[in-house]
């Protein structure tokens, strides 16, 4: 009883490593942000410009390069097809964001010596990287590439958050989370949350297309300009309606997976599978509002509207869950404080 | 759950006959409600409703979880918190209301459940529908001109068609023409995993409920010293016991055990790294006392399971062992239980009460002058601050420099008056009625000492840990495991299998009909149409069909279709 104390192994350095990645992922996330945005207002005037000079050209569609080069004509050419051109490479920009955020979190892995999420800060970390793949994978059409600045907006704030306010210093966790299922319970959770968001931030631009997408004939002026190129750049409700019906059929199940090993994990580690803490009370909530979604799909009079609103209620009550309960109720699912 | 519009019964024409007064008034709005309850639209308000009735359990303390925040929280709301108690919102997942909105929803269940399975069940046997009259109206549609006749055709779409059900009819147009047409159909599989996922709710449930029923949970503090046991032979070893309706406590899993040792570990900045208690236990429960030890840890993540039930160690604090010496020099040594006041540095609060040795006071009242009771706080790792260093505070969780700081009482302690007491706080009414006076506030380090003006010596020797332990049977929790994963296996095959719908109809072209692009005269040739329709709420068949189709009727042999 007298060698109470154990000298814990953390890699400074690599932690260090760790926390600059963290640092070099939100920078770039936000420039791809930025990238894409650009692209979505610059979208209508390309096609109105493209448009003209499709008339202009006329058949001959070789000649237009030719004419574009010359000095004089310099002066037509905007700064937006600039623009454009970074967009498109905005893609791998965020790809590149990715790689630096997954080496932040397998670097603090290998300087704690554990699975990194064991606090909120690495918590918020990985359900945004879930989020940003997720994006990846289902935005990955050309033409929906751009809505990526919406999953990206979120994420980037998420994580300034996380970094600024709820950062903790890389160090062992508590007792209770030495288990094997951290490793499998918190990622399963953060996979699905962070496709969940996805679905989330389609119905969200769903409603907003619908909601502001129809009457797009009068042109606004100043800044309401610039908001509705971006509305009408975003692909028609039907297919951000389909995006967000297949991003919950993902996250769904794999939810409700990670609600069951985390049921089978408490069962072991507090005496009992359920005992509705504040957080296994959210995720119940969010877990019904997104059953109520897809029953929602199935009948008539609820599939599109109503729906979407549905899955943003689901959207606003996984936040809820992933973060706000552990700022402002304690429970089990309390730890370092939060 | 079920979609199927409500249709009034068929009435003949005419003159309508008068319903039987049992009919109108009884059944039919009997069958209306029952209707109106099962349907879509009354399952989504239910469900919205459950998880808006769960929030209030999720953001207020509650009952079960942390009766003393509660009752904390009740207090500082005054009148409100007495209502929002009436309205059982600290007790939401066992109040009146959330028990009716989740019975309604499975009631709902059932009774759109059950002619659900009776149609599945019909439908498993059932052959795919006949092709419809005008295939084109259909929202995938194709029409091929291709070499051959239309049963080779047929055979070959029927042979391309692996996993459809699938079935070929002959008929003859009124002007004589013969035509072949498939039908397939796939995707029952659909239905069957929905119907999985909501039976298989109903199964957890059910085994929710058992559990509940004729489960117990019990608690207990026990000192890790291998002295104080436990046999779970009786409910009334435990400091707290809560059980199901159906256990009346002759009937608990047999199992003695005992706490040998208790450590644990922490980093150097006093954050634990891990608790591991030694304990020997035995399923052996006889008359006497138990001799067939086994040895084995409980972790944190690791409880003893053993009869059918779950031994965990839940928390740990630390227990002040002290012994007082009475004036004629006899002793009397107590370890007592602390309660931790802080969770990172493990400052502890609790009482002891010591009787006064048997025979040093003859008289009643003046024995019961005389009892010792202490009062106070240990350190782990003493740190005193405050004017003159007075003020114990500790450090760190980790027992480097243990100490206590006590006030020490002279008096009645009240153990002879039969009024329940919190074991961890002396009596306060005692102390206001003088019954009980303070002589002494002291602090002490290990093997420190303090001599009372009687002569009275109180000796804090040192401590030992404890640990609560909770015994906890659950005798269908396997049960609602394999209901969840029922549950989610459905639930995945509900959502993956597409439904979907295959016609084809194959006419023979006349010969002497002259197709542009098809040349090789003197063959048969057999113009196909072929229709889909995707039975999901999916967006369903994409653009994939025009290919799927043609690959179905195209004549390379062998070519497999790919996203069928």
């Amino acid at each position: 009883m007298d060698n109470n104390e154990v000298v814990a192994h953390v890699d400074e350095t690599l932690a260090r490593y760790s926390d600059l990645l963290f640092g070099t992922a939100i920078t770039v996330y936000v420039l791809a942000m930025f990238l894409f945005l650009w692209a979505l207002g610059s979208a209508r005037i390309r096609r109105i410009q493209s448009a003209e000079a499709r008339e202009l050209v006329g058949a001959s569609a070789s000649g237009a390069p030719a004419d574009l080069r010359t000095p004089g004509k310099l002066e037509t050419v905007p700064a937006r097809p600039f623009g454009e051109k970074l967009a498109s490479m905005a893609y791998p920009v965020v790809i590149v964001g990715v790689l630096a955020h997954l080496a932040s979190i397998v670097t603090r892995g290998i300087a704690t010596d554990r699975a990194p999420w064991g606090n909120m800060y690495e918590f918020i970390s990985l359900t945004c990287v879930a989020c940003v793949i997720a994006g990846l994978v289902v935005l990955r059409k050309r033409e929906h590439r751009p809505l990526l600045s919406f999953v990206l907006l979120p994420v980037a704030l998420l994580m300034f958050i996380a970094g600024k306010w709820l950062y903790t210093q890389a160090a062992p966790v508590v007792p209770a989370l030495k288990s094997y299922w951290l490793a499998i319970h918190v990622s399963v959770i953060s996979i699905a949350s962070g496709v969940l968001l996805v679905a989330g931030v389609a119905s969200i631009l769903y409603l907003v297309k619908v909601r502001w997408g129809a009457s797009s004939e009068q042109p606004g002026t100043g800044k309401t300009a610039a908001l509705r190129r971006i509305v009408d750049a975003i692909p028609n409700a039907e297919t951000l309606d389909r995006l967000a019906y297949k991003s919950v059929v993902f996250g769904f199940p794999l939810f409700g997976l990670g609600v069951i090993l985390g049921a089978v994990w408490a069962e072991s580690a507090w005496g009992r599978f359920w005992g509705w803490d504040p957080k296994e009370t959210v995720s119940f909530i969010a877990w019904v509002i997104y059953a109520a979604y897809l029953h929602a799909r199935a009948t008539a009079g609820w599939k599109h509207t109503a729906a979407a609103w549905i899955n943003v209620a689901g959207f606003v009550a996984l936040l809820f869950n992933l973060f706000i309960i552990n700022l402002v109720v304690s429970g089990l699912h309390s730890y370092a404080g939060l | 759950m079920s979609t199927s519009t409500v249709t009034p019964p068929a009435r003949p024409a005419g003159k309508p006959a008068a319903p039987h007064w049992f009919l109108r008034r009884i059944l039919w709005p009997l069958r209306n409600l029952w209707r109106s309850l099962t349907s879509m639209r009354t399952a989504l308000v239910l469900l919205f409703l459950l998880a808006l009735a769960a929030i209030p359990g999720a953001l207020l303390p509650q009952r079960e979880l942390n009766e003393q925040k509660t009752l904390q929280y009740i207090d500082s709301h005054g009148t409100v918190g007495e209502w929002m108690d009436r309205l059982q919102l600290f007790d939401v997942f066992s109040s009146v209301w959330f028990t009716a909105i989740y019975v309604l929803l499975f009631v709902s269940l059932v009774g759109c459940l059950t002619p659900r399975m009776i149609e599945h069940a019909k439908s498993l046997r059932a052959k795919p529908v006949a092709a419809p009259r005008n295939l084109g109206r259909l929202p995938r549609h194709e029409t091929f001109t291709v070499d051959g006749a239309p049963d080779e055709i047929a055979e070959r779409i029927t042979g391309r068609l692996g996993g459809w059900r699938r079935v070929t009819a002959e008929r003859t147009l009124p002007d004589g023409t013969r035509v072949v047409e498939v039908s397939a159909e796939k995707g029952y599989l659909r239905e069957f995993g929905n119907l999985v996922f909501h039976v298989a709710l109903l199964g957890i449930l059910v085994a929710i409920a058992l559990g509940k029923v004729y489960g117990y949970e019990g608690t207990r503090s026990l000192v890790a010293d291998g002295e104080q046991g436990l046999c779970n032979t009786s409910t009334a070893v435990y400091d707290s016991f809560r059980a199901g309706s159906l256990v009346d406590g002759t009937d608990l899993s047999p199992f003695c055990f005992k706490v040998d040792d208790f450590s644990a570990t922490f980093l150097p900045n006093g954050q634990p790294s891990m608790y591991n208690a030694e304990v020997s236990y035995t399923d052996s429960v006889g008359a006497g006392v138990p001799t067939d030890w086994k040895h084995t840890s409980i972790k944190v993540n690791e409880p003893l399971r053993l009869a059918g039930d779950r031994v965990y160690v839940l928390g740990n604090g630390y227990a002040p062992t002290f012994t007082v010496t009475f004036p004629n020099g006899q002793k009397r040594t107590q370890t007592v239980l602390f309660i931790p006041e802080e969770m990172a540095t493990m400052l502890s609060s609790g009482a002891a009460r010591f009787d006064t040795p048997a025979g040093m006071y003859p008289d009643e009242d003046e024995r019961r002058n005389n009892q010792i009771a202490l009062q106070g706080i240990f350190a782990p790792t003493a740190e005193f601050t405050g004017s003159g260093g007075k003020l114990l505070q500790s450090a760190s969780p980790i027992p480097k420099k243990p100490a206590v700081a006590i006030d020490v009482y002279k008096g009645d302690t009240g153990l002879d008056t039969g009024r329940p007491q919190n074991v961890y706080q002396l009596d306060s009414d005692l102390m206001h009625q003088g019954r009980l006076k303070r002589e002494a506030r002291v602090n002490l380090e290990q093997g420190q000492s303090h001599t009372l003006a009687d002569g009275t010596i109180v000796t804090f020797d040192g401590y030992k840990r404890w640990v609560s332990v909770q015994v906890s049977h659950d005798p269908a929790q396997k049960w609602v495991l394999v209901f969840a994963v029922s549950m989610l296996v459905g639930l995945l095959v509900s959502l993956l299998v597409r439904r979907r719908r295959l016609w084809a109809r194959l006419v023979e072209m006349d010969v002497d009909e002259d197709v542009p692009g098809v040349d090789n005269p003197g063959k048969r040739r057999t113009i196909v149409e072929i229709a889909g329709l995707a039975r999901t709420d999916q967006a369903g068949w994409g653009e994939g069909f025009s290919d799927q189709a043609a690959a179905l009727v195209g004549n390379d042999a062998g070519r497999r279709v790919r996203g069928l």
